[in-house]
């Protein structure tokens, strides 16, 4: 794991020297993060990159799971669609399994930090425990168009919290609390993001026999309806009628999402019959999925919903052209003609596609142009720094804090 | 000013740096007359923040676009003409927020009179411009200067955001007038020359990096080195 002075080649030393300041005015503060798991997803992957730097930084970040059976996770998973927009059958019955799992909850984990972080809906209820400690929920999920019946249930938990954090500003609700806007971000140093040397990249296509032959158009995500492989294979097959290319979809599936595995079978028929498509099972790779990207003529992220949609910062941090969905954060990430391509249909995605792949000069300025707008706002430098100021802001109401 | 000749300040210079973290309002827009009324009621600290985000936010974009008003009305609502005219705001004119909000009130209303169609364009969901404030975290760095070859060996290692603060912060949205570094150079060095020199700049034409790159250069010059 790197340490903080590692990231002065990256971002320069005054932004660090900025960070030691924040940090020591948090002294003497415990700073408790709940989720529902250690690893895969988004949300275990920035605590697991974020809290031994926020403790370098001097301060007490911890960090506690939630506990639940695959029925809770079931519902939470329903919760999550239903957040979404999708259609969701939620009964009465999945209310009350994860009201059962919450009491369990609420009973058994010690919420003693000042400061208490929730994240996403699964430990939402664990508020009602609140003392007169600080407490924020943090929304990582799409919620631009939610289902009223289930929001309106989570609303009255995140009612009883100090503040929330949203990742983009249309996911703005009508709560009774102060809503801050915080983008997730990547960290430059991990396996990730890191540079790797031609070596490493030539041989993880060795490893998946995938040749070097033709553009590779590549999608880096879990095998969930919500990023739409299948219609990423719809895209890839028009633009194929015109352009000899590969297509690589490629990622894992997180342990509280039990629909991961429907989803890789619909794809895998989707592609059946096309030497071209390379479907890849990568649970937390990184080596390869950065591989993989670095291998990249083109990145999509064709996604129906968003959190945000990081894997679009982590391929505009190699520079790469990006076809992307113009939906929840990527259009944070990407701004149209400028750090990539934005589309809103299968069509348009097959179109964007085409026209990177015949003008390879195009998408290598909106690469450049991504790197530098990655740098500036999407590195987990900013990101520890909005976090600490957040902890801040709950001792201050006014709009201009002198520290 | 010969080289040989620093004068010491009569009261040293302090490095601050402010910080911003992004709040949301609860307000949208999605057309012309949306954002008429978005801009009367929303609080300082949201105007600020549409009209000052770009410098920090896209610094590879600087000096275009000005404003997120300007790009949204341009490139969201397609009204390019009404655009051009609220970019074309010479945002360091105005001493204050409130002066600059009716600015842009009064701009929007002329070309709504003359172009009364323009109010039926509207933007989608995805599309609308949301209103965000900024928050603004102050503090004082561990850098002082008592000389202007001090106040340049600083100049070299501080932040963009301490740049920042000391040139668009206490200039605008603390209503002082002038910058802090013409302020200090005037008053506490007694060089008017530079103090005008580094006054004069338009900061909102240059990217940040650039800005601090401009201001090490005239102070270099001044001090001849």
């Amino acid at each position: 794991m790197a340490k903080i002075n590692e990231y002065i080649p990256v971002v320069g030393q005054p932004v660090i020297d900025d960070l030691r300041l924040l940090g020591e005015k948090l002294t003497g503060k415990v700073i408790q993060n709940i989720n529902s798991t250690s690893v895969g997803g988004g949300v275990a992957e920035i605590l697991n990159r974020m809290l031994p730097l926020l403790k370098e930084l001097g301060v007490d970040a911890r960090w506690d799971l939630v506990k639940g059976g695959s029925q809770f996770f079931e519902v939470t998973k329903k919760f999550h669609n239903a957040l979404h927009g999708r259609r969701e059958d939620v009964s009465r019955r999945d209310f009350e399994v994860f009201m059962e799992t919450s009491r369990e909850n609420i009973e058994e984990l010690n919420t003693y930090g000042d400061i208490v972080f929730v994240h996403d809906p699964q430990p939402i209820a664990l508020v009602t425990k609140k003392k007169d400690n600080k407490w924020i929920w943090r929304c990582h999920v799409d919620v631009s168009n939610p289902n009223r019946r289930v929001w309106r249930f989570l609303k009255g938990f995140i009612s009883q919290y100090d503040a929330s954090v949203f990742s983009a500003p249309s996911f703005a609700q009508d709560i009774p609390i102060r809503q801050f806007l915080i983008s997730p971000s990547i960290d430059p140093l991990s396996d990730k993001n890191k540079e790797l040397p031609q070596e490493t990249i030539d041989s993880v296509l060795n490893k998946y026999g995938i040749s070097k032959d033709k553009p590779i158009i590549t999608q880096i995500s879990r095998f969930d309806a919500l990023k739409d492989p299948v219609g990423v294979i719809k895209a890839y097959k028009k633009v194929k009628q015109r352009i000899d290319c590969r297509l690589i979809l490629a990622g894992g599936t997180a342990a509280d999402d039990p629909e991961g595995v429907r989803v890789l079978e619909e794809t895998r028929e989707a592609a059946a019959g096309d030497a071209d498509i390379h479907i890849l099972l990568l649970p937390q790779n990184d080596i390869e999925v950065n591989a993989l990207q670095r291998a990249s003529t083109v990145i999509m992220q064709k996604s129906i919903k968003e959190g945000f949609g990081l894997t679009v910062s982590e391929a505009l941090w190699k520079a790469k052209p990006v076809v992307a969905s113009n939906v929840g954060g990527i259009s944070l990430q990407v701004k149209h003609k400028y750090s990539g391509l934005l589309c809103h249909s299968i069509d348009g995605a097959a179109f964007e596609l085409k026209q990177l792949l015949n003008n390879p000069q195009y998408g290598k300025k909106l690469g450049e142009n991504g790197k530098e707008h990655v740098r500036n706002n999407f590195l987990i430098t900013r990101h520890l720094r909005d976090y600490m100021l957040l902890f801040l802001s709950l001792y201050h109401n006014e709009d201009t804090v002198y520290l | 000013m010969p080289e040989n000749e620093i004068k010491k300040a009569k009261e040293p210079f302090r490095f601050y740096t402010r910080l911003n973290l992004s709040e949301l309002t609860g307000m949208k827009a999605s057309d012309l007359g949306e954002l008429l009324e978005c801009l009367k009621k929303a609080p300082e600290s949201a105007i600020y923040h549409h009209t000052h985000r770009f410098l920090q936010q896209h610094q590879y974009l600087s000096p275009e676009p000005p404003n997120d008003f300007a790009y949204w009305v341009s490139n969201v609502l397609g009204e390019r003409r009404l655009g051009e005219h609220l970019a074309s705001i010479d945002t360091i004119g105005f001493n204050n927020i409130n002066d600059l909000r009716q600015k842009f009130i009064s701009v929007i209303k002329d070309y709504l009179k003359e172009n009364p169609s323009a109010k039926l364009k509207f933007a989608s969901n995805e599309e609308a411009l949301y209103f965000v404030k900024s928050i603004s975290f102050i503090f004082p760095t561990n850098y002082l200067a008592y000389d202007l070859a001090e106040f340049l060996d600083i100049l070299k290692k501080i932040t963009i955001d301490s740049v920042y603060f000391h040139i668009f912060e206490s200039r605008l949205r603390l209503a002082k007038g002038t910058n802090d570094f013409s302020k200090w150079i005037k008053e506490s060095i007694g060089d008017s020359k530079l103090a005008s020199d580094i006054s004069k700049l338009d900061p909102y034409s240059y990217t940040l990096e650039e800005l601090k790159d401009r201001i090490i250069k005239i102070t270099e010059a001044r001090l001849g080195v």
